[in-house]
Protein backbone atom coordinates (compact mmCIF):
# COMPACT_ATOMS: atom_id res chain seq x y z
CA UNK A 1 0.00 0.00 0.00
CA UNK A 2 3.11 2.30 -0.48
CA UNK A 3 1.89 3.34 -3.85
CA UNK A 4 0.54 6.83 -3.80
CA UNK A 5 -1.97 6.08 -6.31
CA UNK A 6 -3.54 3.06 -3.75
CA UNK A 7 -4.16 5.86 -1.06
CA UNK A 8 -6.53 8.89 -2.84
CA UNK A 9 -10.03 9.26 -2.68
CA UNK A 10 -11.48 8.01 -6.24
CA UNK A 11 -15.00 8.58 -4.94
CA UNK A 12 -16.10 11.08 -2.79
CA UNK A 13 -19.93 10.97 -1.14
CA UNK A 14 -20.52 14.35 0.37
CA UNK A 15 -23.86 15.26 2.23
CA UNK A 16 -25.40 12.97 -0.70
CA UNK A 17 -29.41 12.85 -0.47
CA UNK A 18 -31.33 11.48 -2.84
CA UNK A 19 -35.22 11.92 -3.35
CA UNK A 20 -37.31 10.83 -6.60
CA UNK A 21 -40.33 12.82 -7.41
CA UNK A 22 -42.66 11.23 -5.39
CA UNK A 23 -40.53 12.63 -2.31
CA UNK A 24 -39.74 9.57 -0.38
CA UNK A 25 -36.26 9.30 0.93
CA UNK A 26 -34.03 6.94 -0.58
CA UNK A 27 -30.88 7.81 1.13
CA UNK A 28 -29.74 10.65 2.97
CA UNK A 29 -27.20 12.65 4.10
CA UNK A 30 -24.49 10.08 2.97
CA UNK A 31 -20.93 10.86 3.41
CA UNK A 32 -18.79 8.10 2.10
CA UNK A 33 -15.10 7.88 0.65
CA UNK A 34 -13.92 5.21 -1.47
CA UNK A 35 -10.57 5.08 -2.05
CA UNK A 36 -8.52 3.89 -5.13
CA UNK A 37 -7.94 0.30 -5.73
CA UNK A 38 -9.99 -1.15 -2.43
CA UNK A 39 -13.24 -3.28 -3.10
CA UNK A 40 -15.60 -0.84 -0.93
CA UNK A 41 -19.08 -3.02 -0.21
CA UNK A 42 -22.18 -1.72 0.17
CA UNK A 43 -23.91 -3.88 2.31
CA UNK A 44 -27.89 -3.73 3.37
CA UNK A 45 -31.36 -4.96 2.93
CA UNK A 46 -33.66 -4.45 0.14
CA UNK A 47 -34.89 -0.93 0.32
CA UNK A 48 -31.95 0.38 2.17
CA UNK A 49 -30.35 2.27 -0.85
CA UNK A 50 -27.40 0.06 -2.02
CA UNK A 51 -28.28 0.34 -5.79
CA UNK A 52 -29.29 4.10 -5.46
CA UNK A 53 -25.14 4.36 -3.90
CA UNK A 54 -24.25 2.74 -6.85
CA UNK A 55 -26.02 4.72 -9.60
CA UNK A 56 -25.35 7.84 -8.21
CA UNK A 57 -21.44 6.92 -9.27
CA UNK A 58 -22.04 6.22 -12.97
CA UNK A 59 -24.75 9.43 -12.84
CA UNK A 60 -27.99 6.91 -13.76
CA UNK A 61 -29.07 8.89 -10.95
CA UNK A 62 -28.57 12.79 -9.86
CA UNK A 63 -28.31 13.39 -6.05
CA UNK A 64 -30.77 16.01 -5.15
CA UNK A 65 -28.97 17.19 -2.64
CA UNK A 66 -25.05 17.08 -2.17
CA UNK A 67 -22.41 16.18 -4.75
CA UNK A 68 -20.92 12.67 -5.77
CA UNK A 69 -17.34 13.49 -6.72
CA UNK A 70 -15.53 10.95 -9.14
CA UNK A 71 -11.50 11.70 -9.22
CA UNK A 72 -12.69 15.00 -7.34
CA UNK A 73 -14.81 16.36 -9.84
CA UNK A 74 -18.66 16.23 -9.63
CA UNK A 75 -20.07 13.47 -11.49
CA UNK A 76 -22.68 16.48 -12.90
CA UNK A 77 -19.59 18.08 -14.27
CA UNK A 78 -18.52 15.47 -16.16
CA UNK A 79 -19.34 14.68 -20.00
CA UNK A 80 -21.88 11.95 -18.90
CA UNK A 81 -20.70 9.07 -21.61
CA UNK A 82 -16.83 9.65 -20.57
CA UNK A 83 -17.59 9.28 -17.09
CA UNK A 84 -19.78 5.78 -17.55
CA UNK A 85 -16.89 4.73 -19.92
CA UNK A 86 -14.54 4.48 -17.85
CA UNK A 87 -16.92 2.83 -15.06
CA UNK A 88 -17.72 -0.60 -15.49
CA UNK A 89 -20.89 -2.20 -15.13
CA UNK A 90 -22.46 -5.07 -13.91
CA UNK A 91 -25.45 -6.33 -12.67
CA UNK A 92 -27.40 -9.27 -11.32
CA UNK A 93 -29.85 -9.32 -14.14
CA UNK A 94 -26.78 -9.04 -16.47
CA UNK A 95 -28.10 -6.79 -18.99
CA UNK A 96 -26.46 -8.46 -21.59
CA UNK A 97 -27.62 -7.82 -25.17
CA UNK A 98 -29.41 -10.97 -26.11
CA UNK A 99 -29.35 -10.23 -30.05
CA UNK A 100 -25.28 -9.74 -29.82
CA UNK A 101 -23.00 -12.40 -29.68
CA UNK A 102 -20.79 -12.72 -27.04
CA UNK A 103 -18.37 -11.47 -29.03
CA UNK A 104 -20.09 -8.55 -29.48
CA UNK A 105 -21.29 -8.01 -26.03
CA UNK A 106 -17.96 -7.84 -24.63
CA UNK A 107 -16.99 -5.47 -27.79
CA UNK A 108 -19.67 -3.14 -26.86
CA UNK A 109 -17.54 -0.37 -25.17
CA UNK A 110 -14.18 -0.79 -27.19
CA UNK A 111 -17.03 -0.68 -30.21
CA UNK A 112 -18.41 2.66 -29.05
CA UNK A 113 -15.25 4.20 -28.71
CA UNK A 114 -13.97 3.16 -32.37
CA UNK A 115 -10.96 1.50 -31.64
CA UNK A 116 -9.42 -0.31 -34.26
CA UNK A 117 -11.19 -4.10 -35.37
CA UNK A 118 -7.61 -5.70 -34.18
CA UNK A 119 -7.10 -4.21 -31.20
CA UNK A 120 -10.88 -5.12 -30.14
CA UNK A 121 -9.96 -8.96 -31.55
CA UNK A 122 -6.95 -8.87 -29.43
CA UNK A 123 -8.14 -7.27 -26.09
CA UNK A 124 -11.93 -9.45 -26.29
CA UNK A 125 -9.46 -13.02 -26.38
CA UNK A 126 -7.40 -11.34 -23.69
CA UNK A 127 -10.97 -11.24 -21.66
CA UNK A 128 -11.97 -14.20 -22.37
CA UNK A 129 -8.77 -16.03 -20.59
CA UNK A 130 -9.21 -13.57 -17.87
CA UNK A 131 -12.78 -14.49 -16.86
CA UNK A 132 -11.98 -17.99 -17.72
CA UNK A 133 -13.96 -18.56 -20.51
CA UNK A 134 -13.88 -20.49 -23.78
CA UNK A 135 -13.34 -18.83 -27.09
CA UNK A 136 -15.48 -21.30 -29.01
CA UNK A 137 -17.83 -19.44 -26.62
CA UNK A 138 -17.38 -15.98 -28.67
CA UNK A 139 -19.82 -16.72 -31.32
CA UNK A 140 -22.96 -17.85 -28.85
CA UNK A 141 -25.59 -15.68 -28.32
CA UNK A 142 -26.48 -15.25 -24.17
CA UNK A 143 -28.95 -17.74 -24.10
CA UNK A 144 -26.81 -20.45 -25.04
CA UNK A 145 -24.69 -19.67 -21.92
CA UNK A 146 -25.22 -21.20 -18.41
CA UNK A 147 -25.98 -18.58 -16.01
CA UNK A 148 -22.31 -18.30 -14.70
CA UNK A 149 -21.02 -17.98 -17.92
CA UNK A 150 -23.43 -15.21 -18.75
CA UNK A 151 -22.21 -13.41 -15.46
CA UNK A 152 -18.50 -14.08 -16.63
CA UNK A 153 -19.46 -12.38 -20.04
CA UNK A 154 -21.29 -9.51 -18.22
CA UNK A 155 -17.80 -9.12 -15.96
CA UNK A 156 -15.79 -9.23 -19.45
CA UNK A 157 -17.69 -6.67 -20.68
CA UNK A 158 -17.22 -4.32 -18.00
CA UNK A 159 -13.76 -4.58 -18.05
CA UNK A 160 -13.28 -4.32 -21.50
CA UNK A 161 -11.96 -0.49 -22.03
CA UNK A 162 -10.04 -1.41 -18.96
CA UNK A 163 -11.65 1.03 -16.85
CA UNK A 164 -10.46 2.08 -13.06
CA UNK A 165 -13.79 1.86 -12.16
CA UNK A 166 -16.10 -0.95 -11.27
CA UNK A 167 -19.58 -1.12 -10.23
CA UNK A 168 -21.36 -4.21 -9.03
CA UNK A 169 -24.80 -4.81 -8.40
CA UNK A 170 -25.52 -8.22 -6.60
CA UNK A 171 -23.52 -9.76 -9.88
CA UNK A 172 -23.37 -13.55 -8.26
CA UNK A 173 -26.80 -12.95 -6.80
CA UNK A 174 -28.66 -15.23 -8.54
CA UNK A 175 -26.41 -18.10 -9.34
CA UNK A 176 -26.73 -21.45 -7.49
CA UNK A 177 -24.59 -20.90 -4.19
CA UNK A 178 -21.37 -23.67 -6.13
CA UNK A 179 -20.76 -21.18 -9.03
CA UNK A 180 -21.21 -18.40 -6.80
CA UNK A 181 -18.50 -19.51 -4.30
CA UNK A 182 -16.09 -20.35 -7.88
CA UNK A 183 -16.93 -16.64 -9.36
CA UNK A 184 -16.27 -14.92 -5.68
CA UNK A 185 -12.46 -16.85 -5.87
CA UNK A 186 -12.20 -15.66 -9.42
CA UNK A 187 -13.24 -11.90 -8.41
CA UNK A 188 -10.58 -12.03 -5.93
CA UNK A 189 -7.86 -13.49 -7.80
CA UNK A 190 -8.57 -11.26 -10.52
CA UNK A 191 -8.87 -7.97 -8.16
CA UNK A 192 -5.52 -8.62 -6.72
CA UNK A 193 -4.03 -8.32 -10.25
CA UNK A 194 -6.15 -5.65 -11.16
CA UNK A 195 -6.67 -3.03 -8.48
CA UNK A 196 -9.55 -1.63 -9.68
CA UNK A 197 -11.51 0.82 -7.29
CA UNK A 198 -14.69 -1.55 -7.08
CA UNK A 199 -17.84 -0.76 -5.24
CA UNK A 200 -19.99 -4.08 -5.20
CA UNK A 201 -23.76 -4.17 -3.76
CA UNK A 202 -24.99 -7.34 -1.66
CA UNK A 203 -27.20 -7.99 0.66
CA UNK A 204 -25.20 -11.31 1.75
CA UNK A 205 -23.27 -10.92 4.42
CA UNK A 206 -20.88 -13.44 4.04
CA UNK A 207 -19.80 -11.74 0.38
CA UNK A 208 -19.36 -9.05 1.71
CA UNK A 209 -17.04 -10.00 4.47
CA UNK A 210 -15.45 -12.50 1.98
CA UNK A 211 -15.12 -10.01 -1.16
CA UNK A 212 -14.90 -6.25 0.53
CA UNK A 213 -11.66 -4.12 1.65
CA UNK A 214 -14.24 -2.77 3.94
CA UNK A 215 -17.92 -3.00 4.09
CA UNK A 216 -20.33 -0.11 4.34
CA UNK A 217 -23.12 -1.12 5.87
CA UNK A 218 -26.65 1.01 4.64
CA UNK A 219 -29.87 0.61 6.49
CA UNK A 220 -33.20 2.68 5.00
CA UNK A 221 -31.25 5.48 3.44
CA UNK A 222 -28.79 6.22 6.00
CA UNK A 223 -24.69 4.82 6.33
CA UNK A 224 -24.71 2.96 9.48
CA UNK A 225 -20.91 2.33 9.61
CA UNK A 226 -18.28 1.61 7.39
CA UNK A 227 -15.60 -0.71 8.92
CA UNK A 228 -13.14 -3.63 7.67
CA UNK A 229 -14.56 -6.75 7.43
CA UNK A 230 -12.93 -8.26 11.58
CA UNK A 231 -13.73 -5.25 12.91
CA UNK A 232 -17.34 -5.11 11.60
CA UNK A 233 -18.04 -8.31 12.83
CA UNK A 234 -17.02 -7.23 16.15
CA UNK A 235 -18.73 -3.86 16.15
CA UNK A 236 -20.94 -2.79 18.87
CA UNK A 237 -23.32 -1.27 17.26
CA UNK A 238 -26.55 -2.36 17.26
CA UNK A 239 -27.54 -2.22 13.74
CA UNK A 240 -24.16 -3.81 12.95
CA UNK A 241 -25.04 -6.59 15.80
CA UNK A 242 -28.30 -7.31 14.06
CA UNK A 243 -27.08 -7.87 11.24
CA UNK A 244 -24.41 -10.42 12.23
CA UNK A 245 -26.92 -11.55 14.90
CA UNK A 246 -29.47 -12.67 11.26
CA UNK A 247 -26.66 -14.08 9.52
CA UNK A 248 -25.26 -15.92 12.32
CA UNK A 249 -28.59 -18.20 12.51
CA UNK A 250 -29.68 -18.46 8.86
CA UNK A 251 -25.96 -20.54 8.88
CA UNK A 252 -27.28 -22.43 11.78
CA UNK A 253 -30.45 -23.21 10.47
CA UNK A 254 -29.02 -24.05 7.00
CA UNK A 255 -26.82 -25.82 8.64
CA UNK A 256 -29.65 -28.12 10.86
CA UNK A 257 -31.77 -28.56 7.83
CA UNK A 258 -28.41 -29.86 5.76
CA UNK A 259 -27.71 -32.54 8.77
CA UNK A 260 -31.43 -34.07 9.55
CA UNK B 1 -72.30 -14.98 -65.91
CA UNK B 2 -70.52 -16.78 -63.64
CA UNK B 3 -67.46 -15.48 -61.64
CA UNK B 4 -64.58 -17.52 -63.56
CA UNK B 5 -66.28 -15.71 -67.16
CA UNK B 6 -65.85 -12.93 -66.00
CA UNK B 7 -62.71 -12.54 -64.59
CA UNK B 8 -61.49 -14.37 -68.01
CA UNK B 9 -63.35 -11.29 -69.55
CA UNK B 10 -61.87 -8.67 -68.14
CA UNK B 11 -58.65 -9.92 -67.04
CA UNK B 12 -56.67 -6.87 -67.93
CA UNK B 13 -59.09 -4.76 -65.96
CA UNK B 14 -59.08 -6.56 -62.83
CA UNK B 15 -55.59 -6.80 -63.03
CA UNK B 16 -55.36 -2.83 -63.18
CA UNK B 17 -57.72 -2.52 -60.69
CA UNK B 18 -55.61 -4.59 -58.35
CA UNK B 19 -52.11 -2.44 -59.63
CA UNK B 20 -53.99 0.57 -58.36
CA UNK B 21 -55.12 -1.09 -55.53
CA UNK B 22 -51.54 -2.09 -54.37
CA UNK B 23 -50.60 1.51 -54.92
CA UNK B 24 -53.23 3.36 -53.08
CA UNK B 25 -51.73 0.47 -50.28
CA UNK B 26 -48.26 0.70 -50.98
CA UNK B 27 -48.02 4.37 -51.11
CA UNK B 28 -50.01 5.15 -47.96
CA UNK B 29 -48.27 2.06 -45.70
CA UNK B 30 -44.92 3.57 -46.46
CA UNK B 31 -45.90 7.02 -45.66
CA UNK B 32 -47.69 5.68 -42.30
CA UNK B 33 -44.00 3.97 -41.60
CA UNK B 34 -42.50 7.13 -42.13
CA UNK B 35 -44.40 9.35 -39.72
CA UNK B 36 -45.59 6.79 -37.42
CA UNK B 37 -42.22 4.92 -35.95
CA UNK B 38 -40.39 8.31 -36.02
CA UNK B 39 -43.42 9.43 -33.70
CA UNK B 40 -43.72 5.96 -31.65
CA UNK B 41 -39.83 6.87 -31.01
CA UNK B 42 -40.69 10.09 -29.95
CA UNK B 43 -43.27 9.29 -27.39
CA UNK B 44 -40.69 7.12 -26.36
CA UNK B 45 -38.64 10.01 -25.27
CA UNK B 46 -41.33 12.76 -24.19
CA UNK B 47 -43.01 10.15 -22.35
CA UNK B 48 -45.76 14.17 -22.32
CA UNK B 49 -46.39 13.52 -25.88
CA UNK B 50 -47.70 9.88 -25.45
CA UNK B 51 -51.25 10.74 -24.35
CA UNK B 52 -51.74 13.51 -26.90
CA UNK B 53 -49.89 11.60 -29.84
CA UNK B 54 -51.61 8.09 -29.03
CA UNK B 55 -55.36 10.06 -28.32
CA UNK B 56 -55.22 11.62 -31.33
CA UNK B 57 -54.16 8.29 -33.45
CA UNK B 58 -57.12 6.74 -31.74
CA UNK B 59 -59.42 9.47 -32.91
CA UNK B 60 -58.77 9.16 -35.89
CA UNK B 61 -59.00 5.67 -35.88
CA UNK B 62 -62.48 6.31 -34.74
CA UNK B 63 -63.89 8.29 -37.68
CA UNK B 64 -66.42 5.80 -39.76
CA UNK B 65 -63.79 5.72 -43.46
CA UNK B 66 -66.66 7.26 -45.53
CA UNK B 67 -67.17 10.40 -43.31
CA UNK B 68 -63.29 10.47 -43.25
CA UNK B 69 -62.89 10.73 -47.19
CA UNK B 70 -65.61 13.19 -46.93
CA UNK B 71 -63.79 15.26 -44.40
CA UNK B 72 -60.91 15.49 -46.34
CA UNK B 73 -62.77 16.76 -49.43
CA UNK B 74 -62.24 20.21 -49.14
CA UNK B 75 -58.55 19.80 -48.64
CA UNK B 76 -56.27 21.80 -51.30
CA UNK B 77 -53.98 19.69 -53.64
CA UNK B 78 -55.24 16.83 -51.50
CA UNK B 79 -59.22 17.49 -52.26
CA UNK B 80 -58.47 17.98 -55.94
CA UNK B 81 -57.63 14.75 -56.54
CA UNK B 82 -59.72 11.12 -55.87
CA UNK B 83 -55.91 9.27 -55.53
CA UNK B 84 -54.30 11.76 -53.30
CA UNK B 85 -57.23 11.76 -51.13
CA UNK B 86 -57.73 8.16 -50.51
CA UNK B 87 -53.96 8.20 -49.95
CA UNK B 88 -53.93 10.46 -46.93
CA UNK B 89 -57.03 8.90 -45.64
CA UNK B 90 -55.46 5.18 -45.50
CA UNK B 91 -52.44 6.83 -44.02
CA UNK B 92 -53.66 8.22 -40.92
CA UNK B 93 -55.70 5.05 -40.39
CA UNK B 94 -52.42 3.13 -40.43
CA UNK B 95 -50.80 5.56 -38.09
CA UNK B 96 -51.92 4.39 -35.00
CA UNK B 97 -50.87 0.71 -35.38
CA UNK B 98 -47.67 1.83 -36.48
CA UNK B 99 -46.97 4.30 -33.84
CA UNK B 100 -48.70 1.94 -30.49
CA UNK B 101 -46.64 -0.58 -31.83
CA UNK B 102 -43.06 1.35 -32.19
CA UNK B 103 -43.91 2.61 -28.69
CA UNK B 104 -44.74 -0.58 -26.95
CA UNK B 105 -42.24 -2.76 -28.75
CA UNK B 106 -39.53 0.31 -26.98
CA UNK B 107 -41.25 0.24 -23.82
CA UNK B 108 -40.96 -3.90 -23.63
CA UNK B 109 -37.13 -4.29 -23.93
CA UNK B 110 -35.74 -5.42 -20.86
CA UNK B 111 -35.01 -2.67 -18.67
CA UNK B 112 -32.04 -4.28 -17.04
CA UNK B 113 -30.36 -4.45 -20.89
CA UNK B 114 -31.25 -0.78 -21.27
CA UNK B 115 -29.93 0.01 -18.14
CA UNK B 116 -26.56 -2.03 -18.92
CA UNK B 117 -26.32 0.02 -22.41
CA UNK B 118 -26.93 3.30 -20.90
CA UNK B 119 -24.42 2.92 -17.66
CA UNK B 120 -21.65 2.03 -20.32
CA UNK B 121 -22.09 5.34 -21.33
CA UNK B 122 -23.53 4.20 -25.05
CA UNK B 123 -25.52 7.50 -26.49
CA UNK B 124 -29.38 7.71 -26.61
CA UNK B 125 -28.81 7.32 -30.70
CA UNK B 126 -26.48 4.05 -29.93
CA UNK B 127 -29.32 2.80 -27.76
CA UNK B 128 -32.08 3.20 -29.70
CA UNK B 129 -30.28 1.86 -33.51
CA UNK B 130 -27.84 -0.97 -31.58
CA UNK B 131 -30.25 -1.56 -28.76
CA UNK B 132 -33.76 -0.91 -28.58
CA UNK B 133 -35.19 -0.81 -32.39
CA UNK B 134 -33.45 -4.30 -32.90
CA UNK B 135 -35.04 -5.60 -30.13
CA UNK B 136 -38.31 -3.93 -30.73
CA UNK B 137 -38.13 -5.03 -34.04
CA UNK B 138 -40.71 -7.51 -33.87
CA UNK B 139 -43.35 -5.80 -32.36
CA UNK B 140 -43.04 -3.09 -34.42
CA UNK B 141 -43.42 -5.05 -37.83
CA UNK B 142 -46.48 -6.80 -36.10
CA UNK B 143 -48.19 -3.07 -36.39
CA UNK B 144 -47.01 -2.75 -40.28
CA UNK B 145 -48.70 -6.30 -40.79
CA UNK B 146 -51.93 -5.12 -38.89
CA UNK B 147 -51.49 -1.78 -40.35
CA UNK B 148 -51.10 -3.28 -43.83
CA UNK B 149 -53.91 -5.61 -43.78
CA UNK B 150 -56.49 -3.12 -42.87
CA UNK B 151 -55.71 -0.44 -45.25
CA UNK B 152 -56.51 -3.67 -48.29
CA UNK B 153 -59.73 -3.63 -46.92
CA UNK B 154 -60.16 0.07 -46.41
CA UNK B 155 -58.48 0.52 -49.78
CA UNK B 156 -61.91 -0.79 -50.95
CA UNK B 157 -64.06 2.00 -49.97
CA UNK B 158 -61.59 4.48 -51.92
CA UNK B 159 -63.53 3.60 -54.91
CA UNK B 160 -66.81 5.46 -53.76
CA UNK B 161 -64.77 8.37 -54.04
CA UNK B 162 -63.48 7.69 -57.33
CA UNK B 163 -60.20 6.50 -56.52
CA UNK B 164 -60.09 3.56 -58.13
CA UNK B 165 -58.91 -0.35 -56.76
CA UNK B 166 -60.58 -2.95 -56.36
CA UNK B 167 -63.78 -1.68 -54.74
CA UNK B 168 -64.67 -0.33 -58.07
CA UNK B 169 -65.84 -4.03 -59.04
CA UNK B 170 -67.81 -3.92 -55.51
CA UNK B 171 -69.54 -0.83 -55.73
CA UNK B 172 -70.29 -2.00 -59.55
CA UNK B 173 -71.03 -5.60 -58.43
CA UNK B 174 -73.30 -3.89 -55.79
CA UNK B 175 -75.05 -1.69 -58.04
CA UNK B 176 -75.76 -4.55 -60.80
CA UNK B 177 -76.74 -7.06 -58.14
CA UNK B 178 -74.24 -8.80 -59.54
CA UNK B 179 -72.44 -11.26 -57.07
CA UNK B 180 -69.93 -12.37 -60.14
CA UNK B 181 -68.79 -8.37 -60.17
CA UNK B 182 -68.22 -8.00 -56.54
CA UNK B 183 -66.64 -11.45 -56.21
CA UNK B 184 -64.09 -10.33 -58.90
CA UNK B 185 -62.62 -7.31 -56.50
CA UNK B 186 -63.69 -8.72 -53.05
CA UNK B 187 -61.80 -12.36 -54.07
CA UNK B 188 -58.40 -10.01 -55.42
CA UNK B 189 -58.21 -7.83 -52.32
CA UNK B 190 -58.79 -10.76 -49.71
CA UNK B 191 -56.09 -12.72 -51.76
CA UNK B 192 -53.77 -9.38 -51.15
CA UNK B 193 -54.87 -9.41 -47.38
CA UNK B 194 -53.64 -12.59 -46.65
CA UNK B 195 -50.20 -12.20 -49.05
CA UNK B 196 -49.62 -9.06 -46.55
CA UNK B 197 -50.09 -11.14 -43.50
CA UNK B 198 -48.21 -13.63 -44.38
CA UNK B 199 -45.59 -11.66 -46.18
CA UNK B 200 -44.87 -9.46 -42.93
CA UNK B 201 -45.29 -12.51 -40.34
CA UNK B 202 -42.76 -14.12 -42.39
CA UNK B 203 -40.52 -10.83 -41.88
CA UNK B 204 -41.71 -10.71 -38.45
CA UNK B 205 -40.36 -14.01 -37.66
CA UNK B 206 -37.15 -13.64 -39.51
CA UNK B 207 -35.78 -10.18 -37.67
CA UNK B 208 -37.43 -11.07 -34.29
CA UNK B 209 -34.36 -11.52 -32.15
CA UNK B 210 -35.40 -14.88 -29.97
Amino acid sequence: MNDPNLDGVAIQFRDVSFRPVDNREILRDLNLEIRRGETLVLLGRSGSGKTTTLKLINRLLDPTEGTVLVDGRPTTAWDVSRLRRMIGYVIQEVGLFPHFTVERNIALVPRIENWPTERIQKRVHELLQLVGLDAQLLSRYPRELSGGQRQRVGVARALAADPPFLLMDEPFGALDPITRTELQREFLSLQERLQKTVVFVTHDMREALSLGTRIALLEAGRLVTVDAPDQFLNSTNPLVVAYVDAFRTDVRTSHHRGTS
Amino acid sequence: MNFWQFMLQNSGQVLEQTLEHLWLVGVSTVLAVLIGIPLGILITRLPKLNKPVLGAANVIQTIPSLALFGFLLPAPWIGTRADRLAILALTLYALLPMIRNTYVGIQGVDRAVVEAGRGMGMTDRQLLFQVELPLAIGVIIAGVRVATVISVGLATIAAAIGAGGLGEFIFRGLAMVNNAVILAGAIPAALLALAADFGFGWLEKRLQPS
